[in-house]
Protein backbone atom coordinates (compact mmCIF):
# COMPACT_ATOMS: atom_id res chain seq x y z
CA UNK A 1 0.00 0.00 0.00
CA UNK A 2 1.08 3.58 -0.64
CA UNK A 3 2.52 5.19 2.02
CA UNK A 4 3.48 8.95 3.27
CA UNK A 5 6.90 9.93 3.96
CA UNK A 6 5.63 9.89 7.49
CA UNK A 7 3.98 6.56 6.96
CA UNK A 8 7.33 5.29 5.59
CA UNK A 9 9.70 6.30 8.68
CA UNK A 10 7.21 4.83 11.36
CA UNK A 11 7.29 1.42 9.69
CA UNK A 12 10.52 1.27 9.10
CA UNK A 13 10.94 2.10 12.93
CA UNK A 14 8.43 -0.71 13.93
CA UNK A 15 9.73 -3.19 11.18
CA UNK A 16 6.53 -3.65 9.48
CA UNK A 17 6.44 -3.71 5.55
CA UNK A 18 3.97 -1.34 5.37
CA UNK A 19 1.58 1.01 7.71
CA UNK A 20 -1.41 3.00 7.17
CA UNK A 21 -3.05 5.82 8.82
CA UNK A 22 -5.16 4.83 12.04
CA UNK A 23 -2.62 1.92 12.41
CA UNK A 24 -1.49 1.32 16.16
CA UNK A 25 2.03 0.81 16.30
CA UNK A 26 5.40 0.18 18.85
CA UNK A 27 8.26 2.19 17.31
CA UNK A 28 11.70 2.08 17.83
CA UNK A 29 13.05 5.37 19.41
CA UNK A 30 16.04 7.27 17.98
CA UNK A 31 16.68 10.08 20.50
CA UNK A 32 14.52 10.94 23.79
CA UNK A 33 14.48 14.18 25.01
CA UNK A 34 13.49 16.28 27.87
CA UNK A 35 14.20 19.45 29.54
CA UNK A 36 14.55 21.10 32.93
CA UNK A 37 10.46 21.53 32.91
CA UNK A 38 9.33 18.17 32.06
CA UNK A 39 12.40 16.15 32.62
CA UNK A 40 11.93 16.11 36.22
CA UNK A 41 8.52 14.63 35.92
CA UNK A 42 9.83 11.98 33.80
CA UNK A 43 11.91 11.28 36.46
CA UNK A 44 9.69 10.36 38.63
CA UNK A 45 7.89 8.08 36.07
CA UNK A 46 11.04 6.73 35.26
CA UNK A 47 11.52 5.59 39.00
CA UNK A 48 7.56 4.37 39.48
CA UNK A 49 8.30 2.13 36.39
CA UNK A 50 11.56 0.59 38.26
CA UNK A 51 13.78 0.78 35.05
CA UNK A 52 17.54 0.81 36.36
CA UNK A 53 18.89 2.35 33.83
CA UNK A 54 18.08 4.15 30.40
CA UNK A 55 17.82 2.24 27.83
CA UNK A 56 20.60 3.84 25.50
CA UNK A 57 22.44 6.60 27.48
CA UNK A 58 23.67 8.04 24.17
CA UNK A 59 20.02 8.28 22.94
CA UNK A 60 18.90 10.17 25.77
CA UNK A 61 19.40 14.07 26.10
CA UNK A 62 18.62 16.09 28.60
CA UNK A 63 18.60 19.98 27.87
CA UNK A 64 18.00 22.13 30.43
CA UNK A 65 16.92 25.54 28.92
CA UNK A 66 13.61 26.50 29.67
CA UNK A 67 14.19 28.37 33.37
CA UNK A 68 18.08 28.27 33.09
CA UNK A 69 20.70 30.07 33.92
CA UNK A 70 18.09 29.20 37.30
CA UNK A 71 15.82 32.16 37.57
CA UNK A 72 14.25 30.89 40.80
CA UNK A 73 15.11 28.48 44.09
CA UNK A 74 12.59 26.14 42.52
CA UNK A 75 13.98 26.22 38.97
CA UNK A 76 17.39 25.38 40.26
CA UNK A 77 15.94 22.74 42.58
CA UNK A 78 14.49 20.70 38.81
CA UNK A 79 17.37 21.92 37.16
CA UNK A 80 19.25 20.63 40.18
CA UNK A 81 17.20 16.84 39.48
CA UNK A 82 17.81 16.99 36.10
CA UNK A 83 21.58 17.12 36.29
CA UNK A 84 22.06 14.66 39.19
CA UNK A 85 20.21 12.00 36.78
CA UNK A 86 22.01 12.91 34.25
CA UNK A 87 25.16 12.19 36.12
CA UNK A 88 23.66 8.99 38.01
CA UNK A 89 22.79 7.53 34.53
CA UNK A 90 25.98 8.59 32.44
CA UNK A 91 23.95 9.97 29.94
CA UNK A 92 26.24 11.49 27.19
CA UNK A 93 24.04 13.80 25.76
CA UNK A 94 23.37 16.59 28.83
CA UNK A 95 23.94 20.09 28.55
CA UNK A 96 25.11 22.36 31.29
CA UNK A 97 24.95 26.36 31.04
CA UNK A 98 27.91 26.90 29.08
CA UNK A 99 27.15 24.09 26.89
CA UNK A 100 23.56 24.73 26.47
CA UNK A 101 21.19 25.89 24.27
CA UNK A 102 17.74 26.02 22.88
CA UNK A 103 16.54 22.08 22.56
CA UNK A 104 14.93 22.29 19.02
CA UNK A 105 18.12 24.70 17.74
CA UNK A 106 20.51 22.51 19.44
CA UNK A 107 20.15 18.83 18.76
CA UNK A 108 20.19 19.33 15.23
CA UNK A 109 23.48 21.45 15.46
CA UNK A 110 25.45 18.88 17.51
CA UNK A 111 24.26 16.33 14.78
CA UNK A 112 21.95 14.18 17.24
CA UNK A 113 19.26 14.04 14.40
CA UNK A 114 19.03 13.15 11.40
CA UNK A 115 16.99 12.02 8.25
CA UNK A 116 14.94 8.93 8.72
CA UNK A 117 14.76 9.11 12.88
CA UNK A 118 11.77 8.85 14.85
CA UNK A 119 12.12 11.39 17.83
CA UNK A 120 10.12 12.21 20.69
CA UNK A 121 10.88 14.88 23.04
CA UNK A 122 9.04 15.97 25.83
CA UNK A 123 8.56 19.57 24.92
CA UNK A 124 5.88 20.50 22.24
CA UNK A 125 8.30 21.65 19.57
CA UNK A 126 9.85 18.55 19.26
CA UNK A 127 8.46 18.47 15.83
CA UNK A 128 11.24 20.82 14.44
CA UNK A 129 13.62 18.10 13.48
CA UNK A 130 10.93 16.95 10.64
CA UNK A 131 12.93 20.17 8.64
CA UNK A 132 15.77 17.11 8.12
CA UNK A 133 13.36 14.28 7.00
CA UNK A 134 13.29 12.70 10.07
CA UNK A 135 9.78 12.28 12.30
CA UNK A 136 10.03 13.98 15.38
CA UNK A 137 6.98 14.77 17.99
CA UNK A 138 6.17 15.86 21.17
CA UNK A 139 5.12 13.86 23.93
CA UNK A 140 4.36 14.54 27.36
CA UNK A 141 6.71 13.08 30.61
CA UNK A 142 4.90 10.10 31.07
CA UNK A 143 6.02 9.14 27.73
CA UNK A 144 9.25 10.46 27.55
CA UNK A 145 9.97 8.04 31.11
CA UNK A 146 8.33 4.97 29.28
CA UNK A 147 10.78 6.00 26.16
CA UNK A 148 14.22 6.01 28.17
CA UNK A 149 13.35 3.00 29.93
CA UNK A 150 12.08 1.13 26.84
CA UNK A 151 13.99 2.69 23.71
CA UNK A 152 10.06 2.36 22.48
CA UNK A 153 6.78 4.20 22.19
CA UNK A 154 3.42 3.64 20.90
CA UNK A 155 1.90 5.53 17.99
CA UNK A 156 -1.13 6.13 15.82
CA UNK A 157 -0.06 6.14 12.69
CA UNK A 158 -0.92 9.93 10.96
CA UNK A 159 -2.55 10.94 7.72
CA UNK A 160 -1.52 13.74 5.79
CA UNK A 161 -1.80 17.20 4.46
CA UNK A 162 0.56 17.64 1.16
CA UNK A 163 1.92 20.96 0.93
CA UNK A 164 3.23 21.73 -2.25
CA UNK A 165 5.52 24.71 -3.21
CA UNK A 166 6.43 26.34 -5.82
CA UNK A 167 8.73 29.68 -6.56
CA UNK A 168 10.72 31.51 -4.01
CA UNK A 169 10.24 33.94 -0.94
CA UNK A 170 10.87 37.65 -1.76
CA UNK A 171 12.78 39.62 -0.26
CA UNK A 172 12.24 40.10 3.70
CA UNK A 173 10.02 37.67 3.87
CA UNK A 174 11.02 34.01 5.60
CA UNK A 175 10.32 30.71 6.62
CA UNK A 176 8.18 32.56 9.49
CA UNK A 177 6.06 34.47 7.07
CA UNK A 178 5.53 31.20 5.26
CA UNK A 179 4.22 29.16 8.70
CA UNK A 180 1.86 31.68 9.85
CA UNK A 181 0.31 32.39 6.52
CA UNK A 182 -0.59 28.87 6.44
CA UNK A 183 -1.71 28.19 10.09
CA UNK A 184 -4.16 31.68 8.64
CA UNK A 185 -5.46 29.36 6.50
CA UNK A 186 -6.08 25.95 8.35
CA UNK A 187 -6.32 27.22 11.52
CA UNK A 188 -5.02 26.14 15.25
CA UNK A 189 -6.38 23.06 14.28
CA UNK A 190 -6.23 22.35 10.72
CA UNK A 191 -3.91 19.69 10.84
CA UNK A 192 -5.01 17.83 14.09
CA UNK A 193 -3.42 14.22 15.27
CA UNK A 194 -2.14 14.78 11.30
CA UNK A 195 1.43 14.88 9.45
CA UNK A 196 1.93 18.43 7.66
CA UNK A 197 4.89 17.03 4.54
CA UNK A 198 6.52 19.77 2.90
CA UNK A 199 7.12 18.76 -0.77
CA UNK A 200 7.81 20.45 -4.35
CA UNK A 201 10.92 22.51 -6.18
CA UNK A 202 10.17 25.22 -4.10
CA UNK A 203 11.46 24.06 -0.70
CA UNK A 204 14.92 23.36 -2.83
CA UNK A 205 14.98 27.20 -2.50
CA UNK A 206 14.62 27.19 1.40
CA UNK A 207 17.12 27.59 4.11
CA UNK A 208 17.54 24.94 6.57
CA UNK A 209 17.18 27.88 9.33
CA UNK A 210 13.68 28.73 7.29
CA UNK A 211 13.01 24.52 7.12
CA UNK A 212 13.47 24.72 10.69
CA UNK A 213 11.19 27.34 11.15
CA UNK A 214 8.42 26.07 9.37
CA UNK A 215 8.91 22.49 10.76
CA UNK A 216 8.58 23.87 14.64
CA UNK A 217 5.48 25.56 14.29
CA UNK A 218 3.89 22.62 12.61
CA UNK A 219 2.13 21.89 16.60
CA UNK A 220 0.66 25.09 16.06
CA UNK A 221 -1.82 23.77 13.56
CA UNK A 222 -2.39 20.89 15.90
CA UNK A 223 -0.03 18.80 13.63
CA UNK A 224 1.50 15.48 14.97
CA UNK A 225 4.42 16.19 13.32
CA UNK A 226 5.80 18.68 10.22
CA UNK A 227 8.24 16.90 7.47
CA UNK A 228 10.31 18.39 4.98
CA UNK A 229 11.74 16.30 2.12
CA UNK A 230 15.44 15.63 2.02
CA UNK A 231 17.22 17.45 -0.82
CA UNK A 232 20.79 17.56 -1.55
CA UNK A 233 20.92 20.97 1.27
CA UNK A 234 19.60 18.85 3.65
CA UNK A 235 22.49 16.41 3.43
CA UNK A 236 24.64 18.71 3.08
CA UNK A 237 23.77 20.19 6.73
CA UNK A 238 23.75 16.57 8.52
CA UNK A 239 27.37 15.86 6.65
CA UNK A 240 28.64 18.98 8.06
CA UNK A 241 26.88 18.64 11.85
CA UNK A 242 27.38 14.69 11.67
CA UNK A 243 29.53 11.58 10.61
CA UNK A 244 26.01 9.36 12.00
CA UNK A 245 23.84 7.79 9.35
CA UNK A 246 20.70 8.97 7.79
CA UNK A 247 18.04 7.20 6.22
CA UNK A 248 16.42 8.88 3.36
CA UNK A 249 12.23 8.07 2.70
CA UNK A 250 10.36 9.29 0.04
CA UNK A 251 6.43 9.57 0.15
CA UNK A 252 5.11 6.93 -2.79
CA UNK A 253 3.93 8.82 -5.99
CA UNK A 254 0.20 7.36 -5.37
CA UNK A 255 0.02 8.10 -1.68
CA UNK A 256 -3.08 9.30 -0.03
CA UNK A 257 -3.80 12.63 1.71
CA UNK A 258 -6.47 14.10 3.95
CA UNK A 259 -5.49 16.97 1.75
CA UNK A 260 -3.21 18.84 -0.89
CA UNK A 261 -2.70 22.66 -0.37
CA UNK A 262 -0.40 24.37 -2.94
CA UNK A 263 1.57 27.39 -1.97
CA UNK A 264 3.65 29.63 -4.02
CA UNK A 265 6.13 30.93 -2.52
CA UNK A 266 6.42 33.96 -4.74
CA UNK A 267 2.97 35.19 -3.22
CA UNK A 268 3.59 35.22 0.65
CA UNK A 269 3.10 38.04 2.21
CA UNK A 270 4.70 39.67 5.36
CA UNK A 271 2.81 37.80 7.62
CA UNK A 272 2.13 38.72 11.72
CA UNK A 273 -0.45 36.47 14.11
CA UNK A 274 -2.37 39.11 16.36
CA UNK A 275 -3.55 37.98 19.42
CA UNK A 276 -4.31 35.68 21.01
CA UNK A 277 -3.68 32.79 18.75
CA UNK A 278 -1.46 31.93 15.99
CA UNK A 279 -4.15 31.50 13.26
CA UNK A 280 -4.97 35.34 13.56
CA UNK A 281 -2.63 35.79 10.88
CA UNK A 282 -2.89 39.25 9.46
CA UNK A 283 -1.19 40.95 6.73
CA UNK A 284 0.21 44.75 6.21
CA UNK A 285 -3.05 46.04 4.95
CA UNK A 286 -4.51 44.89 8.01
CA UNK A 287 -1.96 45.21 10.71
CA UNK A 288 -3.15 49.34 11.47
CA UNK A 289 -1.47 51.28 13.93
CA UNK A 290 -0.25 48.88 16.32
CA UNK A 291 2.40 50.73 18.72
CA UNK A 292 4.58 48.60 20.67
CA UNK A 293 6.75 48.38 23.98
CA UNK A 294 8.83 45.14 23.81
CA UNK A 295 10.57 43.11 20.79
CA UNK A 296 11.67 39.67 21.35
CA UNK A 297 14.37 37.92 18.45
CA UNK A 298 15.43 34.32 19.26
CA UNK A 299 13.92 31.17 20.15
CA UNK A 300 13.79 27.54 18.88
CA UNK A 301 11.62 29.31 16.32
CA UNK A 302 13.59 32.27 15.10
CA UNK A 303 17.14 31.95 17.47
CA UNK A 304 18.98 30.93 14.23
CA UNK A 305 22.16 32.63 12.55
CA UNK A 306 20.48 33.35 9.53
CA UNK A 307 17.24 34.72 11.64
CA UNK A 308 19.73 36.95 13.60
CA UNK A 309 21.24 38.35 10.28
CA UNK A 310 18.05 39.22 9.14
CA UNK A 311 17.48 41.01 12.07
CA UNK A 312 20.86 42.47 12.02
CA UNK A 313 20.66 43.78 8.52
CA UNK A 314 17.50 45.52 9.18
CA UNK A 315 18.76 47.36 12.29
CA UNK A 316 22.52 48.19 11.30
CA UNK A 317 23.28 51.59 11.34
CA UNK A 318 19.59 52.55 12.99
CA UNK A 319 18.51 52.93 16.29
CA UNK A 320 15.53 51.29 18.05
CA UNK A 321 13.03 53.61 18.77
CA UNK A 322 13.35 55.21 22.42
CA UNK A 323 11.18 53.84 24.66
CA UNK A 324 10.96 49.96 23.05
CA UNK A 325 13.05 47.12 24.98
CA UNK A 326 14.66 44.91 22.13
CA UNK A 327 15.90 41.61 23.63
CA UNK A 328 17.57 39.46 21.16
CA UNK A 329 18.37 35.39 22.34
CA UNK A 330 20.75 33.31 20.17
CA UNK A 331 19.48 29.83 20.43
CA UNK A 332 23.01 28.11 20.99
CA UNK A 333 26.25 29.06 22.18
CA UNK A 334 27.83 28.71 18.60
CA UNK A 335 25.00 30.63 17.31
CA UNK A 336 25.69 33.43 19.96
CA UNK A 337 29.65 32.90 18.82
CA UNK A 338 29.01 33.23 15.20
CA UNK A 339 26.80 36.58 15.16
CA UNK A 340 30.14 37.29 17.61
CA UNK A 341 32.61 37.03 15.14
CA UNK A 342 30.50 37.96 11.69
CA UNK A 343 29.71 41.37 13.95
CA UNK A 344 26.09 40.42 13.82
CA UNK A 345 25.86 40.49 17.79
CA UNK A 346 27.59 44.23 17.39
CA UNK A 347 25.14 45.60 14.98
CA UNK A 348 22.32 44.74 17.45
CA UNK A 349 23.83 46.23 20.28
CA UNK A 350 24.70 49.47 18.28
CA UNK A 351 21.42 49.78 17.45
CA UNK A 352 20.37 49.52 21.05
CA UNK A 353 19.27 45.57 21.65
CA UNK A 354 20.48 43.57 24.69
CA UNK A 355 21.72 40.22 23.71
CA UNK A 356 20.71 37.17 26.14
CA UNK A 357 22.07 34.01 27.15
CA UNK A 358 20.58 31.11 24.97
CA UNK A 359 17.19 30.14 27.24
CA UNK A 360 13.01 29.77 26.30
CA UNK A 361 12.98 32.53 29.19
CA UNK A 362 10.50 34.76 27.61
CA UNK A 363 9.01 32.93 25.22
CA UNK A 364 6.67 31.64 27.91
CA UNK A 365 6.83 33.94 30.51
CA UNK A 366 9.38 32.42 32.26
CA UNK A 367 12.15 35.45 32.85
CA UNK A 368 14.07 37.25 30.72
CA UNK A 369 11.29 39.76 29.61
CA UNK A 370 8.06 39.25 30.82
CA UNK A 371 5.02 41.73 29.92
CA UNK A 372 3.19 43.81 32.36
CA UNK A 373 -0.67 44.38 31.92
CA UNK A 374 -1.22 46.21 28.95
CA UNK A 375 1.90 45.54 27.28
CA UNK A 376 2.27 44.68 23.60
CA UNK A 377 5.64 42.36 22.42
CA UNK A 378 5.99 41.70 18.81
CA UNK A 379 7.91 38.47 18.79
CA UNK A 380 9.71 36.04 16.59
CA UNK A 381 8.85 33.27 19.13
CA UNK A 382 5.65 30.77 18.50
CA UNK A 383 2.47 31.20 20.50
CA UNK A 384 0.70 34.19 21.51
CA UNK A 385 -1.82 32.82 24.26
CA UNK A 386 -3.54 34.77 26.43
CA UNK A 387 -0.46 35.31 29.63
CA UNK A 388 1.80 33.40 27.16
CA UNK A 389 4.74 36.16 27.75
CA UNK A 390 3.59 38.08 30.46
CA UNK A 391 0.38 39.33 32.42
CA UNK A 392 -2.86 38.19 30.93
CA UNK A 393 -3.33 41.64 29.74
CA UNK A 394 -0.25 41.57 27.94
CA UNK A 395 -0.19 41.16 24.27
CA UNK A 396 1.81 38.95 21.78
CA UNK A 397 2.39 39.50 17.93
CA UNK A 398 4.10 36.32 16.52
CA UNK A 399 5.85 37.97 13.35
CA UNK A 400 9.54 37.30 11.59
CA UNK A 401 12.80 38.61 12.62
CA UNK A 402 12.94 41.22 9.68
CA UNK A 403 9.31 42.85 10.80
CA UNK A 404 10.43 42.21 14.55
CA UNK A 405 13.85 44.29 13.63
CA UNK A 406 11.59 47.01 11.28
CA UNK A 407 9.03 47.38 14.20
CA UNK A 408 11.94 48.01 16.90
CA UNK A 409 12.85 51.21 14.64
CA UNK A 410 9.47 52.43 14.73
CA UNK A 411 8.04 51.58 17.86
CA UNK A 412 4.68 49.73 15.76
CA UNK A 413 4.09 46.78 13.63
CA UNK A 414 6.42 47.43 10.82
CA UNK A 415 6.75 46.14 7.28
CA UNK A 416 10.37 45.73 6.68
CA UNK A 417 10.08 47.52 3.01
CA UNK A 418 9.11 51.00 5.09
CA UNK A 419 12.31 50.76 6.81
CA UNK A 420 14.97 49.95 4.19
CA UNK A 421 13.49 52.10 1.68
CA UNK B 1 -16.90 2.83 36.46
CA UNK B 2 -18.95 6.35 36.26
CA UNK B 3 -18.15 10.26 36.82
CA UNK B 4 -20.86 12.09 38.41
CA UNK B 5 -20.73 16.01 38.52
CA UNK B 6 -21.46 19.91 37.92
CA UNK B 7 -20.10 20.75 34.34
CA UNK B 8 -18.01 23.55 34.37
CA UNK B 9 -17.50 24.92 30.76
CA UNK B 10 -14.99 26.48 28.24
CA UNK B 11 -14.90 27.56 24.56
CA UNK B 12 -12.55 25.99 22.18
CA UNK B 13 -9.23 26.00 21.63
CA UNK B 14 -8.41 26.05 25.73
CA UNK B 15 -4.63 26.16 25.70
CA UNK B 16 -1.74 24.43 28.19
CA UNK B 17 -0.89 28.36 29.15
CA UNK B 18 -4.47 28.70 30.45
CA UNK B 19 -4.79 25.15 31.77
CA UNK B 20 -1.19 26.16 33.76
CA UNK B 21 0.65 29.58 33.31
CA UNK B 22 4.24 28.69 32.72
CA UNK B 23 5.09 31.28 35.80
CA UNK B 24 4.08 27.90 37.82
CA UNK B 25 5.95 25.54 36.60
CA UNK B 26 9.24 25.63 38.66
CA UNK B 27 7.15 22.90 40.21
CA UNK B 28 5.79 19.38 39.61
CA UNK B 29 3.61 18.80 42.47
CA UNK B 30 0.12 18.26 41.78
CA UNK B 31 -1.41 20.20 44.65
CA UNK B 32 0.32 23.24 43.69
CA UNK B 33 -0.58 23.16 40.12
CA UNK B 34 -4.16 22.92 41.00
CA UNK B 35 -4.44 26.08 42.62
CA UNK B 36 -3.03 28.07 39.82
CA UNK B 37 -5.07 25.78 37.44
CA UNK B 38 -6.65 27.59 35.00
CA UNK B 39 -6.89 31.06 36.92
CA UNK B 40 -5.75 33.36 33.99
CA UNK B 41 -9.23 32.40 31.98
CA UNK B 42 -11.20 31.66 34.89
CA UNK B 43 -9.81 33.16 38.31
CA UNK B 44 -12.35 31.44 40.57
CA UNK B 45 -11.69 27.90 39.28
CA UNK B 46 -9.25 26.51 42.08
CA UNK B 47 -12.34 27.96 44.95
CA UNK B 48 -15.54 27.14 42.90
CA UNK B 49 -14.70 23.50 41.78
CA UNK B 50 -15.85 20.56 43.80
CA UNK B 51 -14.45 16.80 43.42
CA UNK B 52 -16.29 14.88 41.02
CA UNK B 53 -17.05 17.84 39.06
CA UNK B 54 -17.04 17.65 34.71
CA UNK B 55 -15.00 19.68 32.55
CA UNK B 56 -16.24 20.69 29.05
CA UNK B 57 -14.53 21.96 25.96
CA UNK B 58 -14.81 22.87 22.76
CA UNK B 59 -12.53 22.46 19.80
CA UNK B 60 -8.68 21.74 19.97
CA UNK B 61 -9.00 21.46 23.74
CA UNK B 62 -5.34 21.40 25.44
CA UNK B 63 -3.62 22.99 22.73
CA UNK B 64 -0.08 24.14 22.86
CA UNK B 65 2.64 22.94 25.29
CA UNK B 66 3.11 19.15 25.88
CA UNK B 67 3.52 20.09 29.76
CA UNK B 68 1.81 17.20 31.52
CA UNK B 69 1.16 19.81 34.18
CA UNK B 70 -1.99 20.50 32.52
CA UNK B 71 -3.74 17.15 32.65
CA UNK B 72 -1.79 16.84 36.00
CA UNK B 73 -3.24 20.00 37.37
CA UNK B 74 -7.20 19.50 35.77
CA UNK B 75 -7.04 15.94 37.57
CA UNK B 76 -5.61 17.35 41.00
CA UNK B 77 -7.95 20.15 41.20
CA UNK B 78 -10.72 17.43 41.46
CA UNK B 79 -12.40 17.24 37.76
CA UNK B 80 -13.24 13.57 37.37
CA UNK B 81 -13.56 13.77 33.63
CA UNK B 82 -12.53 16.11 30.45
CA UNK B 83 -15.56 15.98 27.77
CA UNK B 84 -14.88 18.06 24.44
CA UNK B 85 -15.51 18.37 20.95
CA UNK B 86 -12.00 17.10 20.31
CA UNK B 87 -8.43 17.29 21.47
CA UNK B 88 -5.16 18.51 20.84
CA UNK B 89 -3.02 15.24 20.47
CA UNK B 90 -0.13 15.50 22.63
CA UNK B 91 -3.09 16.80 25.62
CA UNK B 92 -4.75 13.08 24.61
CA UNK B 93 -2.36 11.25 25.06
CA UNK B 94 -1.18 13.32 28.09
CA UNK B 95 -4.15 12.38 29.96
CA UNK B 96 -4.58 8.58 29.53
CA UNK B 97 -0.90 8.24 30.36
CA UNK B 98 -1.62 9.79 34.22
CA UNK B 99 -5.41 8.41 34.20
CA UNK B 100 -7.52 11.47 33.50
CA UNK B 101 -10.50 10.02 31.98
CA UNK B 102 -11.15 12.52 28.30
CA UNK B 103 -13.58 11.60 26.43
CA UNK B 104 -14.89 13.27 23.06
CA UNK B 105 -18.14 14.16 21.98
CA UNK B 106 -19.06 17.25 19.97
CA UNK B 107 -22.68 17.00 20.80
CA UNK B 108 -22.18 17.14 24.33
CA UNK B 109 -20.00 19.69 24.00
CA UNK B 110 -22.38 21.83 22.64
CA UNK B 111 -25.42 20.80 24.64
CA UNK B 112 -24.31 20.59 28.13
CA UNK B 113 -24.86 24.10 29.98
CA UNK B 114 -22.33 25.36 32.81
CA UNK B 115 -23.59 24.23 35.91
CA UNK B 116 -25.52 21.00 34.23
CA UNK B 117 -25.29 17.99 36.43
CA UNK B 118 -23.74 15.21 34.21
CA UNK B 119 -22.69 11.26 34.71
CA UNK B 120 -20.27 9.82 32.34
CA UNK B 121 -20.73 5.84 32.26
CA UNK B 122 -16.68 5.38 30.93
CA UNK B 123 -17.28 1.19 30.32
CA UNK B 124 -20.55 2.48 27.45
CA UNK B 125 -19.47 5.99 26.93
CA UNK B 126 -22.78 7.42 27.44
CA UNK B 127 -22.84 10.70 28.79
CA UNK B 128 -26.24 11.59 30.51
CA UNK B 129 -27.10 15.22 31.15
CA UNK B 130 -29.18 15.01 34.19
CA UNK B 131 -30.05 18.14 34.57
CA UNK B 132 -31.43 18.29 30.88
CA UNK B 133 -32.55 14.34 30.63
CA UNK B 134 -30.26 13.98 27.48
CA UNK B 135 -27.82 10.99 26.39
CA UNK B 136 -24.95 11.77 24.30
CA UNK B 137 -22.69 8.79 23.16
CA UNK B 138 -19.00 9.79 23.41
CA UNK B 139 -16.52 8.25 20.88
CA UNK B 140 -15.15 4.89 22.45
CA UNK B 141 -11.30 4.28 23.09
CA UNK B 142 -9.79 2.02 20.42
CA UNK B 143 -8.49 -1.53 22.20
CA UNK B 144 -5.19 -0.42 22.62
CA UNK B 145 -5.48 2.52 24.86
CA UNK B 146 -8.07 0.66 26.97
CA UNK B 147 -5.32 -1.66 27.62
CA UNK B 148 -3.53 1.77 29.02
CA UNK B 149 -6.57 3.16 30.89
CA UNK B 150 -7.32 -0.73 32.23
CA UNK B 151 -3.62 -0.49 34.12
CA UNK B 152 -4.16 2.60 35.27
CA UNK B 153 -2.17 4.47 33.05
CA UNK B 154 1.33 4.03 31.08
CA UNK B 155 3.40 3.44 33.84
CA UNK B 156 1.47 1.14 34.96
CA UNK B 157 0.81 -0.56 31.40
CA UNK B 158 4.83 -1.11 30.94
CA UNK B 159 5.24 -2.63 34.17
CA UNK B 160 2.09 -5.19 33.41
CA UNK B 161 4.41 -6.21 30.50
CA UNK B 162 7.56 -6.11 31.37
Amino acid sequence: MAMTMTQKILANAAGLPSVKAGDLIMANLSLVLGNDITAPVAIGEFDKIGAKNVFDRAKVALVPDHFTPNKDIKSAEQALKVRSFAHEQDIVNYFEVGEVGIEHALLPEKGLVAAGDVVIGADSHTCTYGALGAFSTGVGSTDMAAGMATGKAWFKVPEAIKFNLTGKLNKYVSGKDLILHIIGMIGVDGALYKSMEFVGEGVHSLTMDDRFTVANMAIEAGAKNGIFEVDDLTVEYMKEHSAGEYKVFEADPDAEYARVIDIDLSKVPHTVAFPHLPENARTPENWGEVEIDQVVIGSCTNGRISDLRRAAEILKGKKVKKGVRVIVFPATQAIYLEALKDGTLSALVEAGCVISAPTCGPCLGGHMGVLAAGERCVSTTNRNFVGRMGHTESEVYLASPEVAAASAVTGKITAPEEVMK
Amino acid sequence: MKANGKAIKYGDNIDTDVIIPARYLNTSSPEELAKHCMEDIDKDFADKVQTGDIMVGGANFGCGSSREHAPIAIKASGISCVIAKDFARIFYRNSINIGLPILECAEASEDIDAGNEVEVNFDTGVITNKTKNKQYKAVAFPPFMQGIINAGGLVEYIKGNN
